[in-house]
C-alpha cells in the first residue's frame, strides 16, 4: 500500500514456532488457570475447557509458562528438529 | 464577491490557509514566519476558523503534530523558516514517505552560522530531497493562490505529497500590497473537503510507519512517480484556478519575453518581479533578455525550461542559495536539464544570498558577464554577484 | 478476572526476543485499553518486532515516524481526533531511550498542553533495539556496551533519571508506575486513563533478556525481584489524591536481584562491593520514601 501502510495482525502469516529450541507441553495437572496466557509474550496461549493450549505454529519455547506455572503443569522438552 | 485589500504577505498567507478550512494547525514561531500563525492563532481565538490550533514545543513536534493530524485523515497545516525547517527536516522525510498531504509553508530564510534573519533559499534547498513538493512565488497574490492550490495537489490522490509553498521572508512576507481575496464559497468549490485514502481509525485498524527490509527502493521510487505525476496537475490546478477565479501564475515555469530573447535568465522567488522591470528597461535598449520563473523547484520542469529557452543563447540562471562545493542548486539543476540535449549554455551566478539587494545595477551586470561569455565562448564556472571583497580576509 | 478475559490485541509472528519483557507489557496493556485505541509509537524494539512491512502484530490503529516525536505525533492525533468530533483513546508507547533521552522534550510538551493523552513508557533500562547501550533509565552500577564495567569502570556511574517525578513535575493528572510481573495492577492502572482526562504518565518495568543477562524463562521472575527488593517502586498518583504504593512484605536483599543478571554480576566480586551496597542503599531508600 501507498506510503507503507499496512493491514492489521498480518504477523499471523510468519511462524515463529520454526525459532523454538524447548518445547513447553502441558501435562494433566494444567487447571487453566490462565497466569501462562498472561505472561506469554508471543500470544500463542488459549485457555479452553479449563486447559492451556498452546500454539506450536507460534511459540519460541521460551519457557516462561513453565516458569510462572504455579502447579508446575507445563514441562518444558528439548525440540526434536 | 471577491475582496481586494492591501495586506501585509503574511496576512494573504493566513487568509489563503483560512479559506482552505484546515482542521489542525500546528506551529511554533520563528522570525519571519511569525505574522502568519500569529494571524491564524487569532482567527481560531475568534472563531472565525473550525480548527485546533496545536501549540507546540518545537518545529520538531510542529512538524510531527501535523503528521499525526493528517494520518487522522484531517486537513493540517504548518509555516517554518531556516533553523526551524532544518529542525522539521527528519519529520518531512518521514511525512513524505508515508504520503501524507500536508500543506507548510516554507518562509524562505538563510541558515546559520553565522546567524541572521536575512532570507534566501539556503533552508528549502536543504529540503531539495525530501519528497516534498516545492512551489516558489512572486509575490502576495500568488502567495494566496498557490496555498489554496496546494491543498488541492497534495491531497489528490494520484499525488498525496507534502507540498511546500516557498516564499521569501520578509520581502513577501512583511510587505504590504494589494491582495485579492476569494469568496469562500468559491474556495470551497474549487477545494472541496479532504477525503483521505486512508487514515487512522479504530473501525478499520491500520499500520503506519512499518518497518521495511526489502521494499525500500520502490517506497521511494512511487513518491518520484508520483512528483512526476504532479508535473501535469499543478499546471492543471493553476488552470482550473484560473478557470475560476481568473488569476494564472504559471504553471510548473512562467515565462515573460522569453520568445525571441538570446539571454534568459532564470529565478525563483520574489526577485522574479525586479526581473522583469530590469527585462522591460532592457528592451528599450534593444538587449533581448527574458524571464524564466520556475515555480515549481521540485518537482523540477526539466523539459519545461528546455523548450522555453532553447532559441536562446545563454541562460543566466540566479541562485539565492550556494551548493557548497558544486555551486548554486538551480543552475545545476538547469544544467542537468539541457545536458546533451541542443540547448544554449548555461551562466550560474550566485546572486542575492543572505538577502543582498537585487539592483538594476547588478541585473546588468549579469547581462554584461552573459553578453562577454556569449561573444568569447568561455563561461566561467560560477559567477559571483555583488560580492563585497573586504569581507573575504 | 474481568480484565484477563478481554480480548488479545498483538497478533502472534510478532518478532520479540523470546522471553521479551516488552511483550508481555504490550499485550497487558492493549487488553486493558480495548478496540477503541490508537496507539503511537516511537522507535524502538517494539516499533521493530511489531511491525515488519505487510506483518504487522497489531490490532489496534497504529502509527510510528521518528524516534523522538512520539508525544507530538500523539497530540495531533488527539487534536484531529477532536476536530473530527471522534472519542478514541490516544496513547504512546514508547521505550525509555524514546522517553528519558530523546523523546523527552516532546513529551513534556504534551504534558503542558494538557490533552487527552496517556503516555506509556515500557522501560527495559537502555537501548536494546541497538545492542543495548545505555540510557538515562539505566540503573546505577549496571553494566551496558557503552557504560561496560571494566579494570576502571563498575558500569554506569550515574543514578537511573526519576522520570515519573519529571512528570508530577508538570502536573499531569495521573502518574503510576507499574511491572510486567504484577498484570493485574498494571492492567488496572492502564484501564484506569480511560477515565481521566487529561495527560497521564505509565512507566512498565519490562526485564530484557539479552540486555540484562538472564535466561528467557526469568523475565517475570526478575521483574518480581526488582519490586521485591525496592530498587523498582510501584505506585501510582492520582490527582488530588494521596500516593498509593505497592507494599512489599519480606523484603529480599538486591544481591538476589543483582545475581541473577550478568549486567550486574560484575558488582559481585569483592572488590566492587561498594556499589553493590550503594544499590543496596537506593533501595533503603525507596523502602523509607515511599512506604514500601
Amino acid at each position: 500500500m501507498i506510503g507503507a501502510v499496512c493491514k492489521a495482525a498480518g504477523s499471523l502469516q510468519y511462524k515463529t514456532g520454526t525459532w523454538r529450541d524447548n518445547r513447553p507441553e502441558v501435562t494433566d495437572k494444567c487447571n487453566g488457570c490462565g497466569i501462562c496466557e498472561t505472561f506469554c509474550p508471543d500470544s500463542c496461549i488459549t485457555i479452553e475447557n479449563k486447559k492451556c493450549i498452546i500454539d506450536y505454529d507460534y511459540c519460541k519455547g521460551c519457557g516462561i509458562c513453565a516458569n510462572e506455572c504455579v502447579r508446575k503443569a507445563i514441562v518444558m522438552r528439548e525440540e526434536r528438529k | 464577491m471577491s475582496t481586494i485589500s492591501v495586506i501585509e504577505g503574511s496576512m494573504a498567507v493566513a487568509q489563503a490557509v483560512k479559506a482552505c478550512r484546515p482542521g489542525v494547525i500546528a506551529a511554533y514561531p520563528i522570525s519571519p514566519q511569525t505574522h502568519i500563525v500569529e494571524f491564524l492563532s487569532q482567527f481560531v481565538a475568534d472563531n472565525e476558523m473550525d480548527t485546533k490550533y496545536v501549540r507546540v514545543d518545537a518545529e520538531f513536534s510542529a512538524a510531527s503534530a501535523v503528521y499525526g493530524s493528517s494520518a487522522t485523515g484531517v486537513r493540517s497545516y504548518t509555516a517554518s523558516s531556516s533553523q526551524g525547517l532544518l529542525l522539521m527536516s527528519e519529520v518531512l522525510y518521514a511525512m513524505a514517505g508515508t504520503r501524507l498531504p500536508v500543506v507548510l509553508t516554507g518562509v524562505n530564510r538563510t541558515v546559520s552560522a553565522p546567524i541572521t534573519i536575512q532570507p534566501d533559499h539556503q533552508d528549502t534547498m536543504a529540503l531539495r530531497d525530501t519528497g516534498l513538493i516545492q512551489l516558489h512565488v512572486e509575490n502576495s497574490q500568488e502567495a494566496y493562490a498557490t496555498h489554496i492550490q496546494a491543498f488541492k495537489l497534495a491531497e489528490d490522490h494520484d499525488i498525496l505529497l507534502p507540498v511546500m509553498v516557498c516564499m521569501d521572508g520578509w520581502i513577501l512576507t512583511h510587505s504590504f500590497e494589494p491582495v485579492k481575496l476569494e469568496d469562500q464559497e468559491k474556495v470551497d468549490e474549487f477545494l472541496p473537503p479532504f477525503v483521505p485514502k486512508y487514515r487512522l481509525d479504530t473501525k478499520n485498524p491500520l499500520t503506519y510507519g512499518a518497518y521495511a527490509d526489502d521494499e525500500v527502493p520502490e517506497f521511494r521510487l512511487m513518491m518520484h512517480f508520483a512528483q512526476e505525476r504532479a508535473k501535469e496537475k499543478i499546471e492543471k490546478i493553476a488552470r482550473e484556478y484560473e478557470a475560476k477565479f481568473g488569476d494564472y501564475f504559471g504553471g510548473l515555469i512562467d515565462t515573460y519575453r522569453c520568445d525571441d530573447a538570446e539571454i534568459v535568465m532564470v529565478a525563483m522567488g520574489s526577485v522574479i518581479g525586479t526581473l522583469k522591470d530590469a527585462v522591460d528597461k532592457l528592451r528599450k535598449e534593444n538587449i533581448k533578455v527574458g524571464v524564466l520563473k520556475v515555480r515549481s523547484y521540485r518537482p523540477f520542469p526539466g523539459e519545461e525550461i528546455l523548450s522555453a529557452v532553447k532559441g536562446a543563447k545563454m541562460v543566466a540562471v540566479l541562485d539565492k542559495s550556494l551548493s557548497v562545493g558544486q555551486g548554486g542548486p538551480l543552475a545545476t539543476d538547469v544544467k542537468a536539464a539541457l545536458a546533451n540535449k541542443q540547448a544554449p549554455p548555461v551562466l550560474g551566478c550566485i546572486a542575492g544570498m543572505g538577502g543582498r539587494d537585487m539592483s538594476m545595477v547588478l541585473i546588468r551586470e549579469i547581462i554584461e558577464k552573459s553578453q562577454k561569455a556569449i561573444t568569447t565562448g568561455k563561461i566561467p564556472d560560477i559567477e559571483y554577484i555583488a560580492l563585497k571583497r573586504q569581507y573575504l580576509e | 478476572m474481568v480484565l484477563a478475559e478481554r480480548e488479545n490485541l498483538l497478533a502472534a509472528g510478532h518478532r520479540a526476543c523470546p522471553g521479551c519483557g516488552a511483550a508481555i507489557a504490550l499485550r497487558q496493556i492493549l487488553r486493558a485499553l480495548g478496540r477503541d485505541t490508537i496507539v503511537v509509537s516511537a522507535t524502538g524494539c517494539v516499533e521493530t518486532f511489531t511491525s515488519p512491512y505487510g506483518m504487522s502484530a497489531w490490532e489496534v490503529p497504529w502509527i510510528h515516524s521518528l524516534f523522538e516525536n512520539s508525544a507530538s505525533v500523539a497530540s495531533g492525533v488527539h487534536a484531529a481526533l477532536e476536530f473530527l468530533r471522534e472519542k478514541s483513546s490516544v496513547v504512546v508507547i514508547s521505550g525509555d531511550g524514546g522517553t528519558f533521552d530523546i523523546g523527552m522534550g516532546a513529551m513534556s510538551g504534551m504534558f503542558e498542553r494538557k490533552q487527552n493523552i496517556t503516555y506509556i513508557c515500557y522501560d527495559n533500562e537502555a537501548y536494546m533495539n541497538t545492542g543495548v547501550q545505555g540510557s538515562s533509565a539505566t540503573p546505577y552500577g549496571s553494566s551496558t556496551t557503552t557504560t561496560p564495567a571494566g579494570k576502571a569502570s563498575f558500569g554506569k556511574i550515574q543514578p537511573k533519571k526519576d522520570m515519573p517525578a519529571i512528570a508530577l513535575a508538570h502536573d499531569v493528572d495521573y502518574v503510576a508506575t507499574a511491572s510486567i510481573a504484577y498484570p493485574q495492577d498494571l492492567m488496572k492502572k492502564v484501564a484506569k486513563t480511560k477515565e481521566i482526562y487529561g495527560p497521564k504518565y505509565i512507566q512498565v518495568h519490562t526485564p530484557c533478556t539479552i540486555g540484562w543477562g538472564f535466561d528467557s524463562s526469568k523475565t517475570v521472575e526478575v521483574g518480581k525481584l526488582a519490586v521485591e527488593t525496592g530498587l523498582v517502586p510501584i505506585y501510582e498518583v492520582e490527582k488530588g489524591k494521596p500516593m498509593v504504593v505497592k507494599k512489599v512484605k519480606n523484603k529480599k536483599p538486591v544481591e538476589e536481584y543483582l545475581r541473577f543478571q550478568t549486567r550486574f554480576r560484575h558488582l559481585l566480586k569483592e572488590e566492587q562491593k561498594d556499589i553493590a551496597n550503594q544499590i543496596q542503599a537506593i533501595c533503603d531508600k525507596n523502602i523509607e520514601r515511599f512506604g514500601i
